[in-house]
């Protein structure tokens, strides 16, 4: 199975701005790939590179192994790609514009389209500029999904949307998965990550800082501890990987780096323990350990 | 993968893919702008033969008229020169520049709108995302103004062809030629601004310089007038320095000079090959012209000042053009008279005339009339401004604020109409210090304009508070008093269609009589006009 995307060592500057400087990323061929970072850490920039609308300054991209920039038309006839900031033409129909999106990709599949329309509720006789946002996305989204392509990439693609499209969204991702389609989704949705994603990339300051399937990335960070013993802890605090630890007679908190889980628990079990809760972090932890600077998590 | 392949060229044809789906996209979006502007352009030269042919019908009354053109600066600068007796000649005289003009900013206007307006929008992106080439948008958009221009052609070579097939053809290409060197222009410019909307300012500027070279190049020499007729002269530097002006000198149906077409075709291919230069050396919805950090903290105190700021650019790089102008002009007005030396009968109308303070008067008048026409265009943005504040949702946050609908829209109409008074004051301060003297005189005639901009402005209220479906429709009112002002006099249009155009009711100043009925009517008029429109707009629903 070949790589769908694969970037390296990805520069890219706006005069004195660096947005990607060096930015790595591998999406397999059939996977749902989260690309996951704060605002302004380079996503849209990459997302943009890899439609040749962009070029690099240095360092390799490819899309299906080919170059984005000299081969952009060939690739772009197997792509499709939702903006999160939808604009349509005010005076043309949402029918009209997903048509010629269609055209603009490798086709389009009629009954797709009319069932994906049907699906996301959305009326294409509709002009442009009559359409709210939600429906505006809406436009793009089955556009996307009906065409005939392999790889879809998709840039915060649900802002606007209401959580009942929301569904249908996620649906449609899950169906394409199935079809063996390569799916690139930014989001900053969790849920969405949580639920649609095989494997994240998240971002920052252009820069990768994290690459993974979402349990592997889970390993990486802490799991809070709380217990009750038997006896006096001890021994808790010159553990490697124990953090904020907290002890009030003989209750015990404390935050621990996963992977160093074992031997903290053997430590507290020396102790007896009375009750215990271990809590993985929740997406969101491993979120803001990632997306804040390094200063303020120490 | 090394960086040094991110160098590759894609071939050609790949950088053109997607080119026809885009063309056919373009047409249709412009269903209705190109087939509107085209049928004015054919319709204003192809209705002309006639209309000649009633004022003009005898060899007599044409060798009048161009005795006439050949002692009169003013009217040169106004139309150009003339090169021959016939209708077809004719026809190309009194239209020419106009028809060049038109299908210019129409190449400019369909250019910018595929090209820099997508980018803005960021339509283009999603665009960019399919099988479209990189050369393939700009290319399309320039295919559209082509087919514009090449459906003007034809209906002129058609509609003209009685009058002689070679000139027809000649005047037809010569048109369009000059509508695709302007859509060139436009399609360099689109690569340097980010902005759509200073992409159509800037290239309007060019088109404008355009207009006020030929028009000195032509009221300095006679354009070979006399030469075509016996006696020496050609046109000047000036004028061969704009595309307009070679539109003139192609001399249509007047012994054609073909080969000034090659040069419309050379210039249009030249600025079309730096627009795909610069095109090929950047990067999607980026420019070369870069736009400015602005101030991290703002000190914007309310709706009036928000109007001020989002106006300002525009009113500056109009009073440029105004003041610029009306330097040029002013300069050309001594000029005007001068030339009469060499023609006996010109001389004998212009002195019965009033001599030749009469005549400088003239020019001067003539002038400041035009400058009060470009005035009402003026005006228009910048009450439309309104409109579009409103439909592209701008409006709506700042209306949620403690701001009324009134204050709100004042903050505009302060620059709308206090912005066209400032252009008339400049352009008569450009004229007055052009022409050297009389300032006090040259002020008045500027000014005594100001209440007929208002009123075009006015109606431009009216229909934005009343109809705002019908906003646009200020721009029919203010083409239609346009052509009414440059083109009625010279054709001897029925005075009740004269009288339509408030410009047609002022005083002619400097040298006529100050009159002070139509000037206090006009202003009372443009405030009625004015208030009628707020109060439309304070009942209605705000289009969101």
């Amino acid at each position: 199975m070949t790589k769908a995307i694969t970037v390296s060592g990805l520069h890219k500057s706006f005069g004195r701005t660096h947005a990607l400087a060096g930015l790595d990323l591998t999406v397999e061929t059939g996977e749902v790939h989260g690309f996951l970072g704060p605002n302004g850490s380079g996503k849209s920039t990459t997302i943009r590179v890899l439609l040749g609308l962009l070029r690099a300054d240095s360092g390799a991209a490819q899309v299906f192994g080919r170059d984005p920039w000299t081969d952009a038309v060939e690739i772009h006839r197997r792509i499709a790609y939702v903006p999160g900031d939808v604009t349509l033409w005010r005076n043309l129909s949402g029918g009209e514009v997903i048509d010629l999106y269609g055209r603009l990709r490798g086709g389009l599949d009629p009954h797709r389209r009319a069932e994906l329309i049907e699906r996301f509720e959305l009326d294409p006789t509709k002009k442009g500029r009559t359409y709210s946002k939600g429906n505006r996305q809406k436009v793009a989204l089955v556009a996307a999904f009906a065409s005939d392509v392999d790889l879809l990439i998709l840039d915060e693609p649900t802002s606007g949307l209401d959580p009942l499209m929301e569904e249908v969204f996620q649906r449609c991702v899950a169906e394409e998965r199935e079809r063996g389609r390569t799916v690139l989704l930014s989001s900053h949705i969790l849920s969405e990550v949580e639920e649609l994603c095989d494997r994240v990339s998240i971002i920052r300051k252009g820069v990768t800082v994290e690459s993974g399937s979402l349990a592997e990335l889970r390993h990486l960070t802490r799991t809070s501890v709380s217990a009750e013993l038997a006896g006096p802890p001890n021994g808790l605090a010159a553990l490697p990987g124990v953090h904020d630890l907290d002890v009030q007679g003989r209750r015990v908190r404390l935050q621990v780096d996963t992977d160093k889980l074992d031997a903290v628990l053997r430590s507290l079990s020396e102790s007896g323990v009375r009750s215990l809760t271990s809590t993985p972090p929740t997406l969101e932890e491993l979120f803001l350990r990632h997306y804040q600077d390094e200063v303020t998590v120490r | 993968m090394s960086a040094a392949s991110f160098a590759v060229r894609p071939t050609s044809a790949r950088r053109l893919a997607g080119t026809g789906i885009l063309l056919r996209f373009a047409l249709r979006r412009d269903r209705v702008m190109i087939p509107l502007w085209v049928g004015v352009n054919a319709l204003m030269v192809l209705s002309m033969p006639n209309t000649l042919k009633g004022l003009y019908g005898t060899p007599a009354e044409r060798a009048d008229l161009i005795g006439q053109m050949a002692g009169n600066s003013s009217l040169r600068a106004m139309v150009g020169p003339v090169f021959g007796d016939s209708l077809g000649a004719l026809t190309a005289w009194r239209v020419g520049v106009y028809a060049g003009a038109l299908a210019a900013v129409v190449g400019l206007l369909v250019v910018v709108r595929h090209t820099r307006d997508e980018e803005e929008s960021g339509r283009q992106e999603m665009v960019a995302s399919g099988m479209v080439g990189r050369r393939a948008s700009l290319t399309a958009a320039l295919l559209a103004a082509a087919v514009a221009n090449g459906a003007l052609a034809l209906l002129v070579t058609a509609g003209l062809a009685g009058q002689g097939a070679a000139g027809a053809l000649a005047f037809g290409l010569g048109i369009a030629g000059v509508g695709m060197v302007f859509a060139t222009t436009a399609a360099i410019v689109a690569q340097l601004t980010e902005s759509a909307r200073l992409a159509r300012g800037l290239t309007a500027a060019v088109l404008g310089a355009a207009f006020v070279l030929r028009a000195a190049g032509d009221s300095a020499t006679d354009g070979g007038t006399s030469q075509a007729f016996g006696t020496g002269g050609g046109s000047s530097l000036l004028t061969w320095a704009s595309p307009l002006g070679w539109l003139t000198n192609l001399r249509a149906f007047a012994g054609e000079r073909w080969w000034v077409l090659g040069l419309l075709a050379g210039a249009a291919l030249v600025q079309g090959a730096v627009a795909y230069a610069l095109a090929d050396r950047r990067d999607l919805g980026m420019s070369f012209l870069p736009s400015r950090p602005g101030p991290a903290a703002g000190r914007l105190g309310g709706a009036r000042a928000l109007a001020w700021r989002l106006q300002r650019g525009s009113v500056l790089g109009w009073s440029i053009g105004f003041l610029l102008a009306g330097l040029v002009y002013g300069g050309m007005a001594d000029g005007a008279a001068d030339l009469l030396g060499d023609n006996e009968g010109a001389r004998e109308i212009f002195e019965r005339m009033g001599g030749e303070a009469g005549l400088t008067d003239a020019f001067l008048a003539a002038m400041a009339g035009m400058l009060g026409l470009v005035a009402a265009l003026y005006v228009v943005t910048s009450v439309l401004r309104l409109h579009g504040e409103e439909t592209s949702g701008r409006a709506e946050p700042v209306l949620a604020g403690s701001v009324g609908r009134l204050r709100w829209a004042a903050g505009h109409l302060v620059v709308a109409f206090g912005g066209s008074a400032l252009l008339m004051l400049l352009a008569g301060a450009g004229l007055a210090l052009g022409h050297g003297e009389r300032t006090g005189a040259i002020l008045g005639a500027c000014l005594v304009q100001v209440p007929a901009v208002w009123v075009i402005g006015g109606v431009a209220v009216l229909l934005y508070g009343l109809a705002p479906g019908a906003a646009m429709g200020a721009w029919g009112v203010a083409g239609a008093v346009l052509l009414i002002g440059w083109v009625g006099p010279a054709l001897d249009v029925p005075r009740a269609v004269l009288d339509l155009s408030p410009f047609g009711h002022l005083p002619k100043l400097p040298g006529g009589e100050m009159t002070w009925a139509p000037v206090l009517v006009l202003t009372a008029l443009a405030v009625a006009l004015v208030a009628a429109g707020l109060a439309g707009l304070r009942r209605r629903d705000l289009s969101t």
